[in-house]
């Protein structure tokens, strides 16, 4: 094994340390518009290092997907509400103990199970390189409408699902709503609305000023 | 493969498709008088994609969509009893919800895509092909729970229900892609036979197969994964509790059989004894959990999950008889539960739900045929003879018996016997205490028929159980190798 690391380890390192970072900085940072920076990080330098292993589609549409629209989404989200973060830290060290006990537990478990003995390199079999013109989109979208065209129809039908539900659930058409119909409104006469109230001009008995008789 | 012989083999999953969407559109150009037709035209579609599957019944296996879909006897069957069970689902909440406002063609829709997704669930053949079901229904059920906007209590079962069941989703797709990492397929016949074929990773292999069986016992409702199930039963409206009570357990059962016994057979050694700790669990919580509800829909919550451990007895035994048994149990289930939640919606009228214990005081003065139909379906949950809860209970003993778990199944009495005291109580508030409300029972005409055929049926599989028990053989036996 030589010490002199080939371009694309240098890079796999690099974005992997990257990556790293941003995910702890992601649930350490105090300020959840930063988290949800940091988060927007990890995922372009996930997308990265998807595209060191050839998957092309799958970074673009990361990037595409969760960085352009889902984390913008977001980060409107996160600045709309107003988190109060004393709340959310409340009882933090009382819980702390216990929570990290738990956590080192974990921690060591997955190592045992996860870690290079029984999940290294040497258990996965290197796949063949392809050649410069294959493409994995065009491949992708083969398999996504000819193999896998039930699953691909199921998802459709769970996003229409999920637009149905988001309107049942959320459209409210009360009866005492303020909602006007434009098409009356521009059809509206001046006597719809004006009613002139014939009264005497007598200073004395002022009745009040809103015209009501 | 031809796209029209696959469409063929799933032409009930594209008829329910295709109507759910058309009701979809229809009930938008009907007014509140008029929604009648969405509630027939929902009963139709039931009713059409029942000839469908039946016409197309067949002890042959068939696949479709490059052997993501399977066509069995098993996915008949259970596809049949989903229709029949959700046509009674409706009939039941027809009143209830019409008196909540929830008789919207929403509620329709989404039950159907639930339908549809459970039935992709049944048929299922792949990683891909179960878990999109799963969604496709999970989604349904979490929207249905918070159908009824006004309440608060259902909004919040739902919001649980929705962060449990996204966080057990994601538990059984992690489990999955571990098993694809270390098989290289999320076929589940590819899968088995990779396992078989040795030189495979054991530890990796077991560590997918632990959050598989945590996502499973999520959905199931197994001990101790039962957290979310008696809020939700409790919160959602009654008419949605029915349904996700009975229904979708059928959807569950298969679910359980395609992935651990189909896919996942050859590691039964290890899934066995996960199971078996899941059934104890249940069995004791369940039990003794449930006598110190006073709220009916909880303590029938309580009632499920330790039902859930009897149906594993059934699951861990690991022989055909066991998983023959185990279907005869869930058939049994949804039959009890649908007679359950039935009498609660039977008793709940405009402004009141008869959802305690003491709603039930005094059935019989009030109507002696609706009280004797609750005695025969508690008697049937608590495993008293003659009924079919005695049968199903005793099937799966016997299983786990020949499996030589004599231990478990002595205990498993055990805890039923304690089990039988809360069933025994309603039965006790219903002939031995005076009625606290004296509000006349009438319901309609189908309801009321098909309540008391749904009573009878407990008492008359129970007696006769020979039939649906060849049912359940048959389908099973076909369909697993």
């Amino acid at each position: 094994m030589t010490l002199l690391l080939s371009f694309s380890e240098i890079v796999f390192y690099f974005l992997a340390a990257v990556l790293l970072y941003a995910g702890l900085r992601v649930i350490t940072t105090r300020n959840p518009v930063q988290a949800a920076l940091f988060l927007v990080l990890a995922f372009f330098t996930a997308a990265g290092i998807w595209m060191l292993l050839q998957a092309e589609f799958l970074a673009i549409t990361l990037v595409l997907v969760y960085v352009g629209a889902v984390m913008v989404l977001f980060l409107f989200v996160v600045m709309m509400l107003d988190i109060n973060l004393d709340r959310l830290r409340e009882g933090f060290w009382d819980y702390f103990p216990l929570a990290g006990f738990v956590g080192v537990l974990m921690a060591i478990e997955m190592v045992m199970v996860l870690g290079t003995r029984h999940f290294g390199a040497d258990w996965v079999i290197e796949p063949a390189p392809h050649a410069a013109d294959y493409s994995n989109t065009a491949e992708l979208g083969h398999l996504l409408y000819t193999d896998y065209v039930l699953p691909f129809e199921l998802a459709a039908v769970i996003l229409l699902v999920a637009i149905i539900a988001a309107i049942a659930l959320t459209m409210r058409r009360r009866k005492n709503s303020k909602y006007t119909d434009p098409a009356q409104q521009v059809k509206v006469k001046r006597d719809d609305r004006l009613r002139i109230v014939k009264m005497q001009a007598d200073v004395e008995q002022s009745v009040g000023i809103d015209g009501e008789s | 493969m031809n796209i029209l012989s696959d469409i063929y083999t799933a032409l009930p999953e594209f008829f329910v498709l295709c109507m759910a969407m058309l009701i979809l559109i229809v009930d938008l150009f009907l007014d509140d008088t008029q929604r009648y037709l969405t509630y027939a035209l929902t009963q139709l579609t039931l009713l059409g994609a029942a000839v469908m599957t039946a016409v197309a019944h067949s002890n042959a296996v068939g696949y479709a969509f490059s052997g993501l879909f399977v066509d069995d006897a098993m996915a008949h069957t259970l596809k049949l009893m989903i229709y029949l069970s959700t046509s009674v689902v409706l009939v039941y909440s027809r009143t209830y919800i019409a008196l909540r406002g929830m008789f919207r063609g929403e509620f329709f829709v989404l039950i159907l895509f639930a339908m549809l997704g459970m039935m992709v669930m049944v048929s299922g053949q792949n990683f891909l092909t179960l878990y999109m079901g799963l969604e496709l229904l999970s989604l349904c059920l979490y929207s249905l729970v918070a159908l009824d906007r006004e309440n608060a209590r259902a909004t919040e079962a739902a919001m649980k229900y929705f962060v449990l069941g996204a966080l057990a989703s994601g538990m059984l797709l992690y489990g999955m892609s571990m098993l694809y990492g270390m098989t290289g397929s999320l076929d589940l016949t590819q899968v088995s036979a990779a396992i078989m074929g040795g030189e495979l990773n054991h530890p990796v292999l077991i560590l997918g197969l632990v959050f598989v069986v945590a996502g499973l016992a999520f959905k199931l409702g197994a001990v101790p994964f039962q957290m979310w199930l008696p809020d939700v039963y409790h919160g959602a409206p009654t008419a949605v509790t029915l349904f996700i009570g009975s229904v979708t357990k059928l959807a569950a059962f298969a679910f359980v059989m395609r992935l651990l016994i189909q896919g996942l057979q050859i590691l039964a050694h290890d899934w066995q004894g996960m199971l078996i700790i899941m059934a104890v669990l249940s069995i004791i919580i369940g039990n003794v959990a449930a006598i110190a509800q006073t709220n009916l829909k909880r303590m029938l919550a309580y009632s499920t999950i330790s039902h859930v451990g009897f149906l594993l007895f059934g699951f861990f035994s690991g022989t055909m008889n066991g998983f023959v048994s185990s279907m005869f149990y869930i058939v049994a289930y949804v039959l009890m539960t649908l007679g359950g939640f039935g009498i609660i919606l039977l008793l709940s009228r405009e402004g009141f739900e008869a959802e305690e214990l003491d709603d039930l005081r005094g059935l019989n003065v009030r109507s002696p045929w609706y009280a004797f139909i609750m005695l025969l379906l508690m008697f049937s949950m608590a495993g008293v003879p003659p009924t079919v809860g005695f049968y199903a209970k005793f099937a799966v003993m016997q299983a786990a018996l020949q499996a030589g778990h004599v231990g478990l199944v002595v205990f498993a009495v055990l805890m039923a016997v304690v089990g039988a005291f809360y069933y025994l109580r309603i039965v006790k508030l219903m002939y031995f205490d005076e009625p606290l409300d004296a509000a006349p029972i009438q319901p309609p005409l189908d309801m009321a028929l098909l309540l008391s055929a749904n009573g009878l049926a407990v008492l008359a599989f129970g007696l006769l159980p020979e039939r649906l028990m060849g049912v359940c053989a048959t389908a099973i036996l076909h369909s697993i190798q």
